[in-house]
């Protein structure tokens, strides 16, 4: 509790909780709020916000509700962004105790194929990938995790490799054990608090990565998200450039909430660890 | 000097099999493509099943994978990229057209963002927890969580649309005529605003790094040596301090590279920037996938050179790295 109230006394980590809580509470009511389709048509064309205050942020090039829109969004990129997270994080945990734990040749290819992967251009692979397999929300989940997975596999890989020599290791070797069980059940959760702790920077650059894919119209095309406003926006940037300024503010909010609430959270447990 | 070298030679060593291992990648992801080049081939100009058959039999394609493989990396290693579809040209010309103008946004970015990024790091990190410390790594946790392609049309909206200070988008202003140092000055003014959203983005980078660095060095003995010796607060923070702090940032420079190259796909296509990554989208949109895998090929050989001069520069500037004579 008193980990809560700390972590609630930082303004910053204040900012972000309030922040991340806006916009799940902007993805779990948007099919209560507006249930329907949200790409429906709702009222005349390119009408500018609080013009209207049945439409209070006005209506896109189709005349549909941003309002709607930005509401749905919010489910996507959150939704996305912490599949892509989770993926990659599992990727990670699971190639890096792997490598760090048998050593040796594995070590060296699994360490390998990390390499290659850092080398490629994250975000030019999602777009390999989306392209060749076709665009759809899991595709896009697989497709982010690909580029972000190879950090927490390092950082997975270095714990493990100063875990393995602890003595409970030896002792669950003593008593038996398989190497894969001691590998999966007593190296990796311990490996995982530094992992974990980069999980904001990881859901913060899956929604970025999001948002470009469907920028650039590779997102799924039956879902509404924030890029795809934005770049649907883009067709009217001269005379209605509020369509792609709002979502992208939207993105920058929920970006910024995750990156505070992050810091928030492993800077409250780093002064915990400092005084114990 | 010498074990420098045996370190870069090891380095070289290793980057061939990771080139090898991302071949190996693309080719999978070229077999998993619907289609193959014939196909894409037929569909441009038609043909009869007879045809097909003949053009497969001629390019090899109804050989077994490992055939196909070995036919892949042996056209690689002459630096064969195959034929485009959509430019009826080899991909590797089409390629290397459009490598010098991602190759200018990406060094103007870099420096935009590593200097102004290093350089408000020592403001931040002279004085560590100050009130313009506080600002600027909240300021810089902002900048950081901006989309680069948002950046971008919100720069075009004020600069290009409503001042019109700035040309819209483009590198250059088409059929001018103009020639050396006119023609220089009028790609550098349409390269201000794709070179400021893509360099601001991972400025907060460089900033954060800078800035930890700092904290970090502010704690070691030699900081205390220094005020001991009663050195002046400036002169602490930019010869000890700072100095320190600024190593591992290099490091980042060949990190961020593959990053940046990603960034630019994006930031290229929202100003029409004809470079690497507006070439990436246009193969995705024609699904030309030979072409989309020939310009990931060719930024991971990018990525891996811009690495080992970062290495090369390193071992310049730290005199640690690979052991000088004198140490060993």
């Amino acid at each position: 509790m008193s980990r809560l109230r700390r972590f609630l006394r930082t303004p910053e980590a204040l900012a972000g909780a309030i922040l991340l809580a806006v916009l799940f509470a902007m993805a779990l009511s948007a099919s209560l709020l507006f249930p329907g389709d949200p790409q429906a048509i709702a009222g005349p064309a390119l009408l500018p916000p609080f013009q209207n205050w049945s439409l209070p942020l006005g209506t896109d090039r189709l005349g549909r509700d941003v309002l709607v829109e930005l509401f749905h969004g919010a489910r996507t990129s959150l939704a996305v962004g912490l599949a892509a997270a989770a993926t990659a994080l599992v990727i990670g945990a699971v190639v890096g105790t792997l490598a760090g734990f048998a050593g040796g040749l594995v070590d060296e290819v699994l360490m390998r194929i990390t390499d290659a992967f850092q080398t490629v251009p994250g975000f030019l692979l999602a777009l390999a990938f989306v392209s060749v397999v076709g665009p759809s929300l899991g595709v896009v989940v697989v497709a982010i995790a690909l580029g972000t997975w190879t950090g927490p596999a390092r950082i997975a890989r270095a714990e493990v490799l100063s875990i393995r020599e602890r003595d409970y290791v030896a002792g669950a070797r003593v008593i038996g054990m398989h190497p894969l069980e001691i590998a999966f059940r007593e190296v990796l959760p311990n490996a995982l608090p530094p992992v974990l702790a980069m999980s904001s920077v990881i859901v913060a650059a899956a929604i970025l990565t999001e948002a470009a894919l469907s920028f650039l119209g590779l997102g799924d095309p039956n879902r509404v998200t924030w890029g795809g406003m934005i770049a649907e926006g883009r067709t009217v940037l001269r005379t209605a450039p509020f369509l792609s300024i709002v979502p992208g503010i939207a993105l920058l909010l929920t970006v910024l909430g995750v990156y505070l609430a992050g810091e928030g959270i492993v800077e409250t447990t780093a002064v915990r660890r400092g005084l114990s | 000097m010498t074990r420098a070298l045996a370190l870069l030679r090891g380095r070289l060593v290793g980057s061939i099999f990771v080139l090898l291992i991302v071949v190996i990648g693309t080719f999978l992801l070229l077999e998993a493509a619907p289609g193959d080049a014939v196909d894409a081939y037929i569909v441009s100009t038609g043909g009869d099943a007879g045809m097909i058959e003949l053009l497969r039999h001629r390019w090899g394609l109804d050989q077994s994978e490992l055939t196909r493989l070995a036919n892949y990396l042996w056209a690689l290693l002459h630096l064969d990229l195959g034929q485009s579809v959509t430019f009826s040209r080899p991909i590797r010309d089409v390629i290397l057209e459009r490598l010098p103008t991602t190759l200018i946004l990406m060094v103007s970015a870099t420096a935009l963002s590593f200097g102004l990024g290093s350089a408000l790091g020592i403001y931040a990190g002279a004085r560590p927890g100050s009130f313009r410390d506080r600002f600027l790594s909240v300021a810089s946790l902002a900048l950081y969580a901006v989309p680069g392609f948002w950046l971008g049309l919100v720069l075009i909206v004020i600069f290009a649309v409503d001042l019109r200070w700035l040309p819209i988008g483009g590198i250059e202003t088409l059929a001018s005529d103009k020639t050396g140092l006119d023609r220089a000055a009028d790609i550098a003014i349409h390269l201000v605003l794709p070179v400021s959203a893509l360099g601001f983005i991972y400025l907060a980078l460089y900033l954060r790094m800078m800035r930890a660095g700092m904290a970090e060095a502010w704690r070691q003995d030699f900081v205390l040596a220094a005020r001991a010796r009663g050195l002046s607060r400036r002169r602490i923070v930019l010869a000890h301090v700072a100095r320190n702090a600024l190593l591992p940032l290099v490091t980042m420079l060949g990190l961020q590279s593959a990053q940046m190259l990603g960034g630019s796909v994006v930031i290229e296509s929202v100003f029409a920037v004809p470079g690497l990554g507006r070439l990436a989208q246009e193969a995705v949109a024609a699904r030309d996938t030979p072409l989309l895998l020939g310009i990931i090929l060719t930024s991971a050989v990018l990525v891996i050179l811009i690495n080992l001069l970062v290495d090369i520069a390193y071992a310049f500037l730290d005199p640690r790295v690979g052991g000088s004579e004198a140490g060993a």
